[in-house]
């Protein structure tokens, strides 16, 4: 444990850290008397959900605080330096140059103005570590390291130039520039696909034990930090809720709290039987499709069934999104077509009857911006059973109040709520609502879970699960996430490239043999033993 | 490169068409005039038979078409006509004006451009601070008086007090030193007058990047609050900056009539009020065109260099 290193080893130390934050010209505090300790070389895992001040605790550890934010209390000393007191000009000497920061989304992060290299060589040359030859070198060396693709000219390319994986990457090759003591880890993989989050994992991992660099690395998601951390702190509304050494923790969690984190993962319903007889609700038949010369979707099938749901898994770009908005008649495919109950749809939505709109509804990844701010709750869920039912005053009234129970909010207190004074989880239940509202027999799922904490997500994934039973409801479950596959589905399919690689039920597509793809997807998961990133490396290293 | 050339080489084509157009516009609003030449030379001596007579001679009787076809067709071998008031041909008219026109716009946009960045740059950079304030407070009071206003000011404090001419005569033979002290205060309440529009838009281009995780990222490498600004907000902002500048310049060139009178600056735009009050169309016609290619070329320049200023468009994946 840290406390009983000595003061020599010892990096970064913040006590009784109190940080608010201002809206509408209200100060609440976000972090509530946190302490932190770092010792070099150490890396601290930092989990909590969204709102837990993870992000700025971490950027607290910088003596940064974002706009609208201030440190009211505490202190922040790196490395006898106290950060929070310290001259603006004598923290900016420290920054970039011994402490560095990774960003989660390295596409926001680059500056699109300019090429990797020149954000490379900036810190190390204003700071005066090397001069801008020395840098380009280096850069080669670190770009080698971190396995990006030709190393002496990637950063050559602008960010737009370079995918996202490879730009965590460089990102990660940026912050080593001036062999930094401290880094700061934001969240570097959430926006990742699994099986490129595996390749930032272990070259982060590598860099960070080669240079002896400390890290305090963030994120909401358990398996991650368990290969990556010494130390877990668990966060909850910015207050510590425990924290102890990554095997111990992970063997023996002592708060309720974290019990709950540790066990959000074991939710599965229980196994359907044969319940695909007979006509499917929804079928797609060889369709192609695609924006402008690109093809998007190439000759895929698939059928979906009453009580039943498929979840569609695949990296970004695999066309699952796509293959929804063919369904939905957004996008007319320019081959093959969609079934509806036996009969074919219209390509185009336009041309759909409003009975047939009606039965396919579905239910968006962002319900922030899938909700119209404006409008309140009785006209966000009433407006649809208006439309397609033509129900009006007292029945409609009745009709939101038990649409409103249904997804377990309380009518009374929320039906002339704006979305704005809901939280994320209840948001996404009014689009459940919301397609409820309909009397559908098919929804689409987009990813509904993936911008949720898997606490909230898991409350989401059973909801949809007694809806589907009470309605006999068939979802198209598209996801990225195995684990929520494992959760929710009856039948899999898994997709590549625009391409149907496997598809059958869940039980079958969990049990080997898989298809080489299905089998990087499945390995790729990460999972809570803290030796799995290791175990997996060695494997694949072997198989070559 | 490729698709650089190609792009503008198809704004240049479209730039042609809406010239062409706007040509059409403009012959058929001069058609519109209340009046014509005829009646206006011949003023209270006029009689049905002598009007007839003129516009027979001048080929004003001829139908819409006829006249437009072959003034266009004079016009793209670079024959504008003769000036109906004093039989000289329009290019001799008008060339030496749109020197005079250039010049002034040019004067005021070295004034006007750079005071407009730096000042918007430093008001990005001190924001909400006392200076912020004070030059948008400023440069708000310059833009909402009248143009002839802020002439007669200046004209006040600095041509009473006998600093800088009031009336600008350009005598052959005249230098450029000469030239710039002579057109200063035209030059100045021209400033003045666009400054504003540009450092606001400045301003908030810059401010509106500030909240970018990028911005972030160069503030948290340790960079100073100047170096953020310019070498990672700017670049960003470019665009937007641009295509104000452009739109400023084409106002600078066309739109300075109430400028030009008060300093009694012999420039197009009082050529141009003369000959709209004189039914002087061919002069007025010319005018038009020059002022709408000022607009169609300079709104090319700024699509073209917003282009040169991304490189997601420069560079292709």
């Amino acid at each position: 444990m840290a406390d009983q290193d000595n003061s020599q080893n010892r990096l970064l130390t913040i006590r009784n850290l109190w940080i608010e934050g201002q809206s509408e010209d209200k100060w609440s505090p976000i972090i509530k008397g946190v302490d932190l300790d770092l010792n070099r070389g150490e890396v601290l895992g930092l989990i909590g959900e969204s709102g837990a001040g993870k992000s700025t605790l971490g950027l607290a550890a910088m003596g940064f605080t974002r706009d609208g934010c201030r440190i009211s209390e505490g202190t922040v000393e790196f490395d006898g330096i106290d950060l929070r007191h310290a001259e603006p000009g004598e923290r900016r000497a420290l920054l970039g140059k011994r402490i560095a920061y990774v960003a989660q989304s390295a596409a926001a992060s680059f500056n699109p103005a300019h090429k990797l290299i020149d954000q490379y060589s900036e810190a190390p040359v204003v700071h005066g570590v090397m001069s801008r030859q020395q840098a380009e070198t280096d850069a080669t060396s670190l770009y080698g390291q971190m396995q990006l693709p030709d190393p002496g000219q990637i950063g050559f390319r602008y960010p737009h130039q370079v995918s996202g994986g490879q730009l965590q990457r460089a990102m990660t090759a940026m912050a080593m520039s001036c062999r930094p003591d401290l880094i700061i880890f934001d969240e570097p993989t959430t926006a990742l696909d699994v099986t490129t989050q595996i390749e930032v994992l272990a070259a982060i991992r590598t860099i960070v034990k080669e240079f002896n660099t400390a890290a305090i690395y963030i994120t909401h998601d358990l398996a991650v930090v368990a290969q990556m951390a010494d130390r877990i702190k668990v966060l909850l509304k910015g207050e510590e809720v425990e924290e102890a050494d990554t095997r111990i923790m992970l063997s023996s969690p002592q708060k309720d709290y974290t019990k709950s984190l540790w066990a959000v993962r074991s939710y599965a319903r229980a196994e359907q039987g044969d319940t695909d007889k007979g006509t499917p609700v929804v079928s797609v038949r060889n369709v192609t499709a695609g924006y402008g010369a690109t093809t998007v979707l190439d000759d895929v099938s698939f059928d979906f069934y009453q009580g039943r749901t498929v979840a569609v898994v695949g990296e970004s770009g695999s066309g699952k999104s796509t293959a929804a908005r063919v369904i939905t008649g957004l996008l007319p495919p320019s081959s093959g077509e969609v079934l509806f109950d036996g009969k074919p749809l219209p390509a185009d939505y336009r041309s759909r009857h409003r009975d047939q709109l009606r039965q396919v509804q579905m239910i968006y990844q962002m319900a922030d911006t899938a909700l119209n701010p404006k409008l309140r709750l009785r006209e966000l869920i009433g407006r649809p059973a208006q439309m397609y039912l033509g129900l009006k005053g007292k029945a409609l009234d009745e009709r939101v109040r038990e649409l409103l129970s249904l997804i377990e909010l309380e009518p009374d207190q929320y039906i002339d709520r704006l979305p704005s004074e809901l939280s994320g989880g209840q948001k996404q239940r009014i689009g459940i609502a919301r397609a409820l509202a309909a009397e559908p027999k098919f929804i689409i799922c987009d990813e509904v879970t993936s911008a949720l904490d898997q606490l909230v997500a898991e409350g989401i994934l059973r909801l949809l699960d007694n809806l589907q039973a009470e309605f006999n409801l068939g979802y198209m479950f598209i996801t990225h996430d195995l684990a929520t596959v494992r959760a929710i589905a009856d039948d899999v399919v898994v997709m590549q490239r625009g391409k149907v690689v496997e598809q059958g039920r869940k039980a079958a597509m969990f049990q080997p043999p898989h298809h080489p793809y299905t089998e990087l997807l499945l390995s790729s998961v990460p999972e809570m033993d803290p030796d799995w990133l290791s175990n997996l490396l060695e494997a694949r290293a072997e198989a070559g | 490169m490729a698709h650089v050339w190609r792009m503008i080489a198809q704004r240049l084509a479209l730039g042609f068409l809406t010239l062409f157009v706007v040509s059409l516009l403009i012959f058929g609003a001069t058609e519109l005039l209340p009046g014509d030449f005829a009646e206006a030379i011949l003023g209270q001596s006029a009689t049905p038979e002598t009007i007839a007579a003129i516009r027979r001679d001048l080929g004003l009787d001829l139908p819409f078409h006829t006249r437009y076809i072959g003034w266009l067709s004079n016009v793209l071998q670079g024959d504008f006509g003769k000036s109906l008031a004093n039989q000289q041909p329009v290019i001799e008219l008008i060339s030496k004006r749109l020197g005079n026109t250039l010049f002034l716009a040019l004067y005021a946009a070295a004034m006007a451009v750079p005071l407009a960045l730096i000042l918007g740059i430093l008001a990005a950079l001190f924001r909400n601070t006392v200076f912020d304030r004070m030059s948008n407070a400023l440069a708000l009071t310059s833009i909402s008086f009248p143009e002839f206003f802020v002439a007669y000011i200046l004209i006040l404090w600095f041509a009473q007090t006998g600093y800088f001419p009031s009336i600008v005569r350009f005598s052959p033979g005249i230098g450029f030193g000469e030239s710039l002290y002579r057109s200063f205060l035209p030059a100045l309440t021209l400033t003045l007058v666009v400054t504003a529009h540009m450092m606001r838009m400045t301003r908030a281009a810059l401010i509106n990047l500030l909240a970018s995780p990028y911005i972030e990222m160069a503030r948290l490498k340790g960079m100073s609050p100047m170096r953020v600004i310019l070498r990672h907000a700017l670049p960003n902002a470019l665009a937007p900056i641009i295509n104000v500048v452009a739109l400023n310049l084409a106002y600078l060139i066309t739109g300075v009539v109430v400028v030009e009178v008060v300093f009694v600056y012999p420039g197009l735009g009082q050529l141009m009020v003369d000959s709209v009050s004189r039914r002087d169309i061919p002069v007025v016609q010319a005018v038009a065109l020059i002022f709408a290619s000022a607009y169609v070329l300079l709104n090319l320049t700024a699509d073209v260099l917003s282009t040169l200023s991304n490189p997601r468009l420069m560079h292709r994946r």
